[in-house]
């Protein structure tokens, strides 16, 4: 445990964003802007099937009708959505067929990252299918998984491979109608993953996905798709850093998550993408759709999030409480900084009777940065005895930050039972003064004191993950205390 | 050990301390006593570093170094040790992470290893006993929810970790009953030794029937008006204190 303390206190003392370097691999690129053509290259790049050609130009065309949602408590300048381009693969010879075959640039941009694949195959037992850019370069643990009939690959392999589980699912929770960001998604997805976890199977390790955005003015477009059949079990890790850059960065994804009766689903984030410098230049708009439904009865879908990087964050991974019985969780923390803006929160839309959902959000505002919790908690009219919890706490370090919180309850069943509880703190001198006088200095009892303000969706985290969120608490408050 | 040599603080302006003189030597037990409002918490709280004082004139010696010049967390880690009177709570902190990066650091900064986790757990089991405390209680968020006669002990239980050369306790009786203060007292005089030293701040004669001391000073107004040994506390707790209000206030008109 110390050993960490001591990793986080070196890290904060040195301030540059740690992941900021760009890896040189020659790219094989979309010509700059969007339009039908530009849907028809990213299909033609990838091979795709007329169907999915068809569903890409459909999103495009309903993407064309509608305009960006304004509602956010957000700022940021017009998008030039003709100014992004929309593809772009590293150029890679012959596939590959193991790690040693992948391109050594690609190779060492992962080391920087930590998570040398070698080392994580040897010792983790986490298969990684790492997203550099638009295109999966490495599964592993492919073998394995395929032996409990797991799937794990990347989207543009599942289209290949088994179209007919893509076309019955892709869209089901998150139809590219949905809004502004899942139409242009939809029509221009470069890559994902896709996991499939077959009735009774009790996946046999975590699953684990690192995307990054390399080339330089590269809209990121993941789509990812999780299908987790009866009684089936699965805990998926997501976890992203991105290169310094100065021009904003936008990022779009769609998660979707689907799970039968039984069945549960655990999916965790750590978000840690460029959030701009100190005075708000650069930096990723994180402007994500994360949903998942509880299809079958008694079934379960956890979200838990650390999201510490990006300017902007506009995501809710919400839950659909469609089959009796299930239950919806959204653990949150979210941090600002300088001059990024969040606003985050889920929705817990309960159809099905005793269904229940947890929401714990924690907000830690720093610096000049606006940070809202936004959350629905709908109680639909046949959705008898359902059950809500609400904790939404935000900490405030220093008095130039913001912290907003919308929840909005809709209740048409007089049964539900909703509660709603907020607290908003300010780190205060006496507690810094007491960590000094324990010989603890005032960065690392910041640190302290929102690890332990954090604890609850902290203790939600895998293990790999959990210690990787503590630094980055650190390491994306450092300097806000003066 | 410590040597404060006409020491001058005000906080917003007005000024506390007025000019106090002491000297602490190893193996010593210091008792400050006084009237309400007679600069008693100041004095510890400018002897630990709490920003919300400025020191006005005056220096202060530790150790051999200027401990004025020292932030509050190097005058920890050089061994000055301060029990609060209102120990603060620190929510989804346990006592014992919290401790572990405190010895951890301390002993960084003496350039020694960082205990592993056995090490400092078997540390950690000893100096429970010393206070009485259980593991249960040490697991809890820093004194979030604890009684007062946990806040206490948790307190001295840190003390203990840390192994301070100078502890300062400010009014570490207030509050407790008197089982509490007796498991107290025990833990500090279990602590004791020749090489360290205690400044005992309090408004009663109480706690120094449990934790001797070999000099009592009361201050009044500022500054010490009174030296004596532990028959001093005693005729205070006879007298109350308005026998040496009106003697130090005839004196000074």
């Amino acid at each position: 445990m110390h050993e960490e303390n001591d990793d986080i206190l070196e890290q904060v003392t040195s301030s540059e964003y740690k992941y900021g370097f760009v890896t040189d691999i020659e790219a094989d690129e979309a010509p700059r802007g969007l339009s039908e053509d530009t849907v028809r290259f990213i299909s033609a790049k990838k091979n795709e099937p007329a169907w999915m050609l068809a569903y890409r130009l459909k999103a495009y065309k309903h993407w064309l009708t509608m305009e960006e949602p304004k509602w956010p408590n957000v700022e940021y300048p017009p998008i030039n959505y003709q100014d992004i381009i929309y593809y772009s693969a590293p150029k890679q010879k012959i596939a590959p067929d193991s790690l040693d075959d992948i391109d050594p640039e690609l190779r060492k941009t992962f080391e920087k990252l930590g998570i040398s694949l070698n080392e994580q195959k040897r010792l983790s037992g986490v298969a990684v299918d790492a997203v550099i850019d638009s295109v999966s370069v490495a599964t592993t643990f492919k073998e394995e998984l395929s032996k409990v009939g797991v799937i794990f690959c990347s989207m543009s392999e599942a289209i290949q491979e088994h179209p007919e589980l893509i076309q019955k699912y892709l869209g089901s929770v998150v139809p590219p109608t949905d809004n502004y960001f899942t139409a242009l998604n939809s029509a221009v997805f470069s890559d994902g993953s896709f996991c499939f976890i077959p009735k009774g199977v009790r996946c046999p390790m975590e699953l684990s996905t690192y995307f990054r955005i390399n080339a330089a003015n590269t809209g990121q477009f993941e789509r990812t798709l999780i299908v987790a059949e009866d009684e089936a079990y699965v805990s998926y890790l997501e976890g992203c850093t991105a290169p310094m850059r100065d021009e904003n960065q936008l990022h779009a994804a769609v998660v979707e998550i689907v799970a039968m009766e039984k069945a549960e689903v655990k999916y965790s984030t750590v978000q840690n993408w460029y959030p701009g410098d100190k005075e708000g230049k650069g930096g990723i708009f994180n402007f994500v759709t994360k949903r998942g439904i509880c299809a079958g009865a008694h079934a379960k879908i956890s979200w838990t999030q650390v999201e510490t990087g990006s300017s902007i964050t506009w995501k809710y991974p919400s839950v659909i409480l469609k089959g009796d019985y299930s239950i919806g969780e959204f653990y949150s923390v979210a941090v600002t900084n300088n001059f990024q803006q969040a606003d985050t929160g889920t929705k817990m839309i309960h159809l099905g009777k005793n269904t229940k959902s947890r929401i714990v959000s924690k907000g830690i505002s720093a610096g000049k940065s606006q940070n809202s919790y936004r959350g629905l908690v709908s109680v639909a009219k046949n959705a008898g005895n359902a059950r809500n919890f609400s904790q939404c706490d935000s900490l405030l370090l220093g008095d130039k930050c913001g912290a907003h919180t919308f929840p909005y309850i809709e209740v048409k069943n007089n049964t539900a039972v909703v509660e709603h509880e907020a607290t908003t703190s300010k780190i205060g001198e006496d507690q810094i003064f007491y960590c000094n006088q324990r010989g603890i200095d005032t960065e690392t009892a910041v640190a302290l004191i929102v690890n332990g303000f954090a604890k609850e969706v902290m203790n939600q985290l895998p293990m790999e993950f959990a210690v990787e969120a503590q630094k980055l608490l650190a390491i994306s408050l450092e300097g806000s205390v003066g | 050990m410590l040597k404060i040599n006409n020491l001058q603080a005000s906080i917003e302006e007005k000024e506390i301390l007025k000019g106090i003189n002491l000297d602490i030597k190893p193996g010593e037990i210091h008792a400050i006593m006084g009237p309400n409002g007679s600069g008693k918490s100041t004095l510890a709280s400018v002897l630990a570093g709490r920003a919300d004082y400025e020191v006005t004139g005056g220096t202060v010696e530790f150790m051999g170094k200027d401990l004025l010049e020292l932030s509050p967390e190097d005058r920890a880690k050089e061994g000055l040790f301060l029990a609060f009177q209102y120990p603060v709570e620190i929510p989804g902190v346990s006592t014992t992470n919290f401790m572990k990066s405190a010895v951890n650091e301390k002993r960084k900064y003496l350039g020694l290893e960082p205990l592993d986790a056995a090490q400092f757990l078997r540390n950690m089991k000893e100096k429970m006993k010393l206070v009485e405390i259980d593991q249960s209680l040490l697991s809890r968020s820093l004194n979030e929810g604890f009684s007062g006669g946990e806040k206490k002990r948790n307190e001295i239980f840190q003390m203990a970790m840390l192994d301070p050369k100078l502890a300062i306790l400010d009014e570490t009786d207030s509050g407790l009953d008197i089982d509490a203060l007796r498991i107290v007292a025990n833990g500090v005089n279990q602590l004791r030794t020749k090489d360290n030293a205690f400044l005992v701040v309090t408004h009663y004669q109480r706690l120094l029937d449990y934790i001797v001391p070999d000099f009592v000073h009361v201050l009044y107004k500022g500054r010490i008006v009174r030296s004596g040994t532990k028959e001093l506390a005693k005729e205070l707790e006879e007298k109350g204190y308005d026998f040496i209000k009106a003697e130090v206030d005839q004196e000074m008109a």
